[in-house]
């Protein structure tokens, strides 16, 4: 069982392990600056599929049994599948677990799927109800583009706060034993809405979330920034990675300034590639988790990585109806003995 | 208090987050834009100008029915650099001075009914198609029938 | 085809499209806002008999521009409007703007039968 700590922060007794990552990328991220820490590069974004949905599921189950191959692991023996995307209905993560076969649950927190799911299978491993649980989580650039802004070939001029949503998927396998980074506490976010509206600035929605999840558990586990080799958080691109350094200073005196960066700067070539804000999409803190941070952390050049995950929770439906945009965000700490 | 998302108010809090937002955040580069928008727009009407005119003397046209096949060919040209996947590329530069012109109802057009092509061509095609440019008839059609009718009771 | 025709298409076509772009990065607008308010803009200027000098001086630069589809709605409404009254509003809306849109719909359905989105 956990101990929570303070008011939002569990730690498990015995921290489970992540035993194994799978990660599946499109071909641009191929052409970033992480590309070498990807399972696979796909050339074509259709992945030799009929259209971008199945793609995404392709991508997202390839990324699952690249996931289990690596140590061995058939589906039969896993426990429980969490997944979940950006689709409507969450498309993606329910074809791909007709095709793991495995007792699935989806989850949905928009781009912040990634850390609900290791929290949640941490959860589970911890609690005793499981003892091998698969979470993993896709984006796709145009399925996500067609439905959350226009056609994919409609001429428009994006502004210079728009990011460009990672197309790729990621997987970890989350066992109560074994050998490799732990799962050593996590924080699970509360919706917050800074009155943001422009669904082409999410970083600026997304960043005060990410502020008050990062407070939130520095104060409950009594730890600083300095603590951790690396935080990152998941996308909230060039600026809203100084929002969140502003708001973690003014809120809780936190200096995010040395250890502190985002997947959605780490994964493009943000000079050469034109992704103009950074990254975004559920993939871009998989991606830059399961497959660069979670190799540092095996070859022992990082030892504690706290990742914050973030994510909009508004629809095309809310955004038109002149809502504004809620964020979310949860921590996850990472640790390697 | 309002209900309506619209006219939630911002709490001070949130206010001042968004004040903090727009001075850190960029503004677009407006003069770039502008010139830009100008100059690819400018183009667009001297290439539309042009076609007007090989119609006109091609076909002995008047000015204004030479107009009609050459906004023809130019919503053929948005179409197929649309088909051809270049338009976005060539509008992202551009900005409005390709969106403007009829070339950017084209592609308004075009990029829906492709996007939706896997939905089928009655679902997809068919009734996606105008899922852009339905709002610019509409409110084309609504302005024009109330001058129309304006006229119709008021003038005539 | 004298190049002043071509100079002042040049102008006032890329004048309107900076208006719009101006529109658009200064205010929260999407195109499709934008684009409407041109709609009715050229419409309402069509309507007090602006549009048509604007056409004579610019020629394709006011044509080509999507004002210029809101200005032949107007002007076929009223056109037929002059012979049949009110009913002639309704069947003259789209007598001068059938290319367009008859274009439109037909390129738009083939490009769609022929090419596939490139994402």
């Amino acid at each position: 069982m956990a101990t929570k700590l303070g008011k939002q922060t569990y730690q498990p007794d015995n921290p489970p392990f992540i035993i194994s990552t799978g990660t599946v990328a499109g071909p641009f991220e191929g052409q970033g600056p992480l590309k070498d820490y990807f399972d696979h590069v796909y050339t074509d974004t259709l992945a030799g599929e009929r259209s971008f949905e199945n793609a995404e599921k392709e991508m997202m189950a390839n990324a699952c049994f690249t996931c289990l191959q690596k140590v061995n692991v058939t589906p039969q023996e896993v426990d429980f599948y969490l997944a979940g995307d950006l689709l409507n209905q969450i498309i993606s993560a329910g074809f791909c677990a007709l095709e793991l076969n495995i007792p699935f649950l989806g989850i949905y927190g928009a781009c912040s799927t990634s850390a609900e799911g290791l929290a949640l299978a941490a959860m589970l491993v911890d609690g005793g109800f499981a003892k091998l649980v698969l979470a993993s989580t896709s984006s796709h650039n145009s399925s996500a583009e067609r439905q959350y802004r226009y056609p994919t070939e409609y001429g428009v001029h994006r502004k210079p706060t728009a990011q460009w949503t990672v197309t790729g998927a990621g997987a970890a396998l989350v066992a109560g034993y074994g050998a490799g980074p732990r799962i050593t506490t996590f924080t699970v976010g509360k919706v917050v809405d800074q009155g943001i509206k422009d669904p082409m600035n999410l970083g600026a929605a997304m960043a005060p979330a990410a502020a008050a999840t990062m407070v939130q558990h520095f104060a409950d586990t009594g730890r600083g920034p300095e603590y951790y080799d690396l935080i990152v958080t998941g996308d909230l691109g060039k600026f809203g990675r100084e929002l969140a350094v502003i708001t973690c200073a003014s809120k809780g005196g936190f200096d995010l300034s040395k250890n502190y960066n985002d997947c959605g700067l780490m994964i493009y070539d943000t000079e050469k590639q034109d992704v103009h804000a950074g990254a975004s999409g559920c993939a871009s803190s998989a991606l830059v988790v399961y497959g660069y941070l979670y190799r540092k952390m095996l070859a022992g050049e990082l030892k504690k990585i706290l990742l914050v995950a973030t994510g909009a929770l508004h629809s095309v439906t809310s955004f038109q109806q002149g809502a504004s945009i809620p964020a979310i965000a949860h921590a996850v700490s990472i640790e390697m003995e | 208090m309002s209900r309506d998302p619209k006219k939630k108010p911002l709490t001070v809090e949130q206010k001042r987050y968004t004040e903090l937002v727009s001075e850190l955040v960029p503004k677009p580069q407006y003069g770039k834009n502008a010139l830009l928008a100008f100059l690819f727009g400018g183009l667009v009407c001297v290439i539309g100008q042009l076609f007007t005119d090989i119609y006109r003397l091609a076909f002995g046209m008047s000015s204004t029915e030479a107009g009609n096949p050459a906004v023809a060919t130019m919503i053929l040209v948005g179409s197929l650099l649309t088909g051809l996947g270049l338009f976005d590329k060539i509008a992202r530069y551009a900005g409005a001075g390709l969106v403007v012109p009829v070339t950017g109802f084209a592609n308004s057009v075009v990029a829906s009914a492709l996007e939706f092509k896997r939905e089928g061509l009655v679902f997809g095609v068919g009734s996606k198609m105008f899922m852009l440019a339905g709002s610019v008839i509409t409110f084309g059609v609504v302005t024009a029938f109330i001058i129309g009718l304006i006229y119709a009771i008021f003038i005539l | 085809m004298e190049w002043q025709t071509y100079l002042l298409a040049f102008i006032i076509g890329g004048a309107i499209c900076v208006v719009a772009q101006l529109i658009l990065d200064f205010t929260n607008l999407s195109p499709g806002h934008v684009l409407s308010g041109l709609v009715v803009a050229g419409g309402v200027l069509g309507g007090l008999g602006l549009y048509d000098k604007l056409v004579q001086l610019a020629g394709a630069g006011a044509t080509m521009p999507i004002s210029s589809f809101g200005n032949a709605l107007v002007k076929g409404a009223i056109m037929e409007a002059e012979k049949n009254g009110v009913i002639g509003v309704l069947t003259g809306m789209f007598e001068l703007t059938s290319t367009g849109i008859t274009a439109a719909i037909i390129f738009g359905f083939l490009t769609a039968v022929v090419f596939n989105p490139k994402g």
